[in-house]
């Protein structure tokens, strides 16, 4: 894929940058702009009307913020982000980052058109913020080639707004979570200037919905964690023993028969391996023959094996606008921004439904309160840790727990260190009382969900 | 650089799995016709060229001004001065190779004088800014060349978009929470044996936990029958009755405590929909007495004399129901079991398909046509989706916009809630009102926004009266549209780009409904509405205003 032709480009946008920079430094910002360029957004900064904020005034300052001043984080330079970074850009917007770990793959293209097919291959974050850049004058995107994991306290601190648009929940949950440990609270009162909103957008299908969540004073992630329920994955006995649809084969193939005929050696299934899904199908194929099973497909295999999601084009195009609208709303002030979930279906019609997600008063995230965690002292570990990943407040995915006993740190059970695992597994079978665990003992839990820990507090019941 | 066969499935595979190999064909032999490459018309071409479309033809006499460049992302600034049309033809094709991009210098009335038959050639016109007379025009020539047409608008935070096509047919609705067809209640003969071949006090216990649930509900089913006087329950009382009919089949242990079978939990648990009985949707038996499916002639369409073979196919060989569907749900049993079942109801789906097919080829044979005119194929399609059989026909912009065919109850009646988008659609034909009396929108300059809002006004309320319409519109409102000065902000824009481009593919593709017929997007409030400006004697006899036509997701 990278081919002569790849160099060229990438050696042309660069001279292209350079060329803009060569305007523009000196100037404020007139450099690149041209006459009647900021137009349509104008009218929303400069006039006054009746419906705007209460706190919205009229000035041509806003628009220099915006050029200038208000700094913007883009989650993701996928489906939705591609579409985020051109809206803010054309909304006034020049100082985003967009932050993506990802690099491009074919099937991007139908809708993430800030790629071309020789970028196959390419980080996300880095194509899509040099298009942007050549295609708005003036506009300064700045990549960041990693997981949103990687970056610190100090770099998320450092935006005004940061609008998500990832295709994972974990991440919108670690980065809720990040955001929330932002906060500042003197006296038990929080510091409105610690507050960083995230707008967050998610898409599937023709389905979406777009959120405006304020840390700290609006439901977060976590307060509604129950609109996202959790994957249900097929039983075990049903692809073990008794698959009846196409669906239980190829999840034998996968789970069952891989492992076991390692058909290309030590290498584990990588969906992206044409040969890899080649191989599942094949033996999925072998296995519904078995059975009589009908269905098995090349698509349905790789849709099973990745988790495939279907996308188009125009769900990640409505869902972004709305959520870039939202952006503009709050950096401005020019209208009440949506309070506070907006939900999206065009399969039938369009539907639009707008309500005011809740607050959870013991959100695992943003109350501040200590989870109550109820058991009685003859419960195992084990009953502990399923109630973790199993509740649906909750939804931790491979939790390590610690306290602290005889003024000691302990680890109870971590699952994701070889060693510490299997030293800790004991314990998975141990009651809480022969841990030496004691009523109102506080438990601290991490969890990728979370970038910091969770604290539960033990309730003994009888 | 065009894409192999390979390179395409690649792609397009995550829409593939939407709408199908059949509905990307339909998308790759379409022809879309853009008006007007503003910011609103890109970002819809932008959806429509990413997934694919065979061709697109945008039609624009204006010229590039900085304004245009400043907010749309497929102009740039060397693009200011050039033609409209020809300038954002060169960025969009850029976004797929397998889309050919064409362009004509010239706007759409100045087209229509010189050929009033070059938009016929079109799958779908997509029209955008257009003033209403323009509007009126095109709808009017489209309307008689049966070209769909979707009129789009962008003004300040409102969106709007209006479908104008006289009748749109659509077989795969594919429905969000579509019932089963499962015929408990009227179990045809092979059913019926299946369900004969089970004894469940027989079987052994590895068996009995792995019985289909269907197969449990209408054994308990048959016991109920037999003690109820062939009655089945009926309400919710005689519904616990009969669940707690099949918890008792749940098998005990020695000690006589109930065993943990999940297939008697299902049962038991779907219970409230196997219940229900079969019935034809009245959406379909609307389809069955409309006139296009009484008088089949030879310029039926395919979609019509199918639902006529449907509808032959009810009176006769179905016993007063549809065609069996032949899916059923996975449920917990042993494969054998679950295969067989489900192979009950396929089997039967394709009996009652071929019975189908028959009356397809007598009636195509009474027109004089030949029977391959309609391939087995689609006709086993169209029965597999007899139940979601979905037929738009939205009103033409004469209809809408004439003083007699006005639908004023419709107006009236949203105008009475406070928070309706009622409002912005009479707001948007105000400023169309304003813009042929004055040849220019209100507001644009600042100076005007203050002197406009009286013009406006003026302009509203002789709308109101010439359509005779009782309705108050707030002040607010007309200060807010003439500070919109005509804008058309970027975010509003791409919103409405993903919703038109989306509803285009619905037309292309016939797949998925398309709205009926006015959409309304607000995205100072981040809400919308459809409305439906019915006909004054339409069938619905009470106010249409669709804010929710789906249970929240």
């Amino acid at each position: 894929m990278a081919d002569a032709e790849e160099p060229e480009k990438k050696r042309r946008r660069i001279e292209d940058l350079t060329e803009k920079m060569a305007v523009d430094s000196g100037h404020r910002d007139g450099g690149c702009d041209w006459d009647g360029r900021w137009n349509h957004v104008k009218k929303f900064l400069e006039r006054p009307g009746p419906f705007t904020h209460p706190d919205f005034e009229p000035s041509t300052e806003s628009l220099q913020f915006l050029l200038e001043t208000c700094k913007i984080l883009v989650i993701g330079a996928g489906g939705l982000g591609c579409e985020l970074l051109k809206n803010l850009a054309l909304s006034g917007f020049r100082l985003i980052h967009v932050v993506d770990m990802d690099t491009i793959d074919p099937s991007n293209l139908n809708r993430q058109f800030l790629f071309r097919p020789n970028d196959v291959g390419r980080p996300k974050a880095d194509v899509a913020a040099d298009f942007i850049n050549s295609r708005v004058p003036g506009c300064k995107v700045v990549p960041h080639f990693k997981k949103i994991q990687d970056c610190d306290e100090s770099f998320y601190r450092q935006f005004h707004i940061i609008v998500c648009g990832l295709d994972s929940i974990i991440a919108r949950r670690w980065m809720n979570g990040m955001l929330i440990s932002l906060l500042s609270y003197e006296d038990g009162v929080l510091d409105p200037s610690s507050i960083i909103p995230l707008i967050d957008g998610g898409t599937e299908g023709f389905k979406g919905n777009a959120r405006v969540i304020l840390p700290g004073m609006t439901a977060c992630i976590d307060c509604t964690l129950e609109l996202y329920p959790p994957q249900i994955n097929f039983p075990m006995c049903t692809i073990a023993s008794m698959p009846r649809l196409p669906e239980h084969c190829i999840e034998y193939a996968r789970i069952l028969q891989w492992p076991k005929e390692k058909p290309f050696g030590e290498t584990s299934l990588d969906g992206d391996n044409p040969e890899h899904i080649q191989w599942v199908f094949e033996r999925s194929k072998e296995r519904a023959a078995e059975f009589n099973i009908t269905g098995v497909t090349y698509r349905l295999t790789q849709g099973v094996v990745k988790r495939i999601i279907p996308a188009v084009a125009s769900t990640n195009a409505v869902i972004a606008a709305a959520c870039a609208t939202e952006v503009f709303k709050i950096a401005t002030s020019a209208y009440i921004p949506l309070n506070n979930y907006m939900v999206f279906n065009d399969v039938d019609g369009l539907y639009t439904y707008t309500f005011e997600a809740e607050r959870k008063e013991n959100c695992s995230a943003c109350s501040q309160v200590p989870q109550d965690l109820q058991f009685p002292p003859s419960a195992k570990l084990q009953e502990v840790l399923e109630y973790l990943t199993e509740n649906a407040s909750l939804q931790m995915k491979s939790p390590a727990i610690t306290t602290t006993l005889e003024g000691k740190n302990k680890t109870l059970y971590l699952q994701s260190v070889k060693s510490i695992e299997e030293r800790t597994r004991p314990n998975l079978c141990k009651t809480l009382k022969e841990l030496g665990l004691s009523d109102g003992q506080e438990l601290a839990v991490a969890d990728i969900t979370t970038p910091q820990t969770v604290l539960f507090k033990l309730n003994f019941t009888a | 650089m065009a894409s192999t066969k390979a390179s395409k499935e690649q792609k397009y595979d995550r829409q593939l799995r939407l709408w199908g190999d059949h509905g990307q064909e339909t998308l790759e032999n379409a022809h879309v016709c853009l008006i007007n490459a503003t910011a609103t018309g890109t970002e819809i071409l932008k959806n429509l060229v990413l997934p694919g479309i065979g061709a697109f033809t945008i039609v624009d006499g204006h010229t590039v001004t900085g304004e245009d460049a400043g907010n749309n992302f497929f102009l740039s600034k060397d693009s200011i001065g050039k033609n409209r049309a020809q300038a954002a033809t060169e960025h969009l094709q850029e976004l797929n190779s397998d889309v050919s991009g064409n362009f004509v210098e010239e706007g759409p009335d100045k087209l229509l004088d010189n050929d009033s038959e070059f938009f016929h050639r079109f799958t779908i016109v997509i029209g955008v800014q257009l003033p209403e007379s323009t509007c009126l025009r095109l709808g009017s020539v489209l309307w008689s060349a049966s070209v769909p047409f979707l009129v789009c608008k962008t003004y300040g935070l409102i969106g709007y978009m209006r479908l104008v096509v006289q009748e749109h047919t659509v077989i795969e609705s594919h429905p969000d929470n579509a019932l089963e067809d499962l015929r408990l209640d009227q179990p045809y003969a092979e059913f019926q044996n299946h369900i004969k071949s089970y004894d469940l006090d027989s079987m052994e216990k590895k068996d009995h936990s792995h019985t289909p649930w269907i197969i449990i509900v209408a054994k308990y089913l048959e016991k109920w029958l037999s003690e109820h006087n062939g009655q089945p329950p009926k309400n919710y009382k005689e519904k616990e009755a009969f669940r707690q009919l099949i918890r008792e089949g749940i098998r005990k242990n020695e000690n006589g405590v109930p065993e943990d079978e999940e297939n008697f939990e299902e049962a038991i648990k779907n219970v409230n929909t196997a219940l229900n009985p079969t019935k034809i949707p009245s959406a379909v038996e609307d389809l069955f007495n409309s006139e296009q499916c009484k008088n089949i002639t030879a310029q039926s369409p395919c979609f019509w004399v199918m639902l006529r073979a449907v509808k032959e196919f009810v009176h006769n060989e179905g016993n007063g129901s549809l065609p069996v569907r032949g899916t059923i749900p996975d449920m917990i049993a042993d494969s054998q079991k679950f295969i067989n079942l489900q192979n009950v109801y396929r089997e039967k789906a394709m009996q009652d398909a071929a019975a189908v097919s028959k009356h397809v080829e007598s009636l195509l044979q009474s027109v004089g046509k030949p029977a391959e005119s309609i391939p087995e194929k689609d006709i086993k399609l169209f029965c597999k989706n007899a139940s979601f059989l979905r037929v738009v026909r939205c009103r033409s912009l004469a209809e809408e916009y004439s003083v007699d065919t006005v639908n004023k109850d419709e107006i009236t009646s949203c105008m009475d809630s406070p928070d309706s988008e009622m409002v912005f659609y009479l707001m948007l034909r105000a400023v169309d009102r304003f813009y042929q009396q004055h040849s220019r929108y209100p507001g644009v300059y600042n100076y005007q926004v203050e002197e406009d809002i009286s013009k406006l006004k003026a302009c509203v309320n002789s709308l109101l009266q010439e359509y005779s319409l009782n309705v108050n519109i707030k002040d607010d409102y007309i200060h807010e549209f003439c500070r919109y000065g005509a804008a058309e902000p970027h975010t509003v824009s791409a919103f409405l780009g993903g919703s038109a481009a989306q509803e285009a593919i619905k037309i292309i593709s016939h797949q998925f409904v398309p709205f009926n017929n006015t959409f309304i997007y607000n995205a100072m409030s981040q809400t919308s509405a459809t409305l439906r400006l019915l006909e004054l004697n339409g069938n619905l006899p009470f106010a249409d205003l669709f804010s929710s036509p789906n249970l929240p997701m």
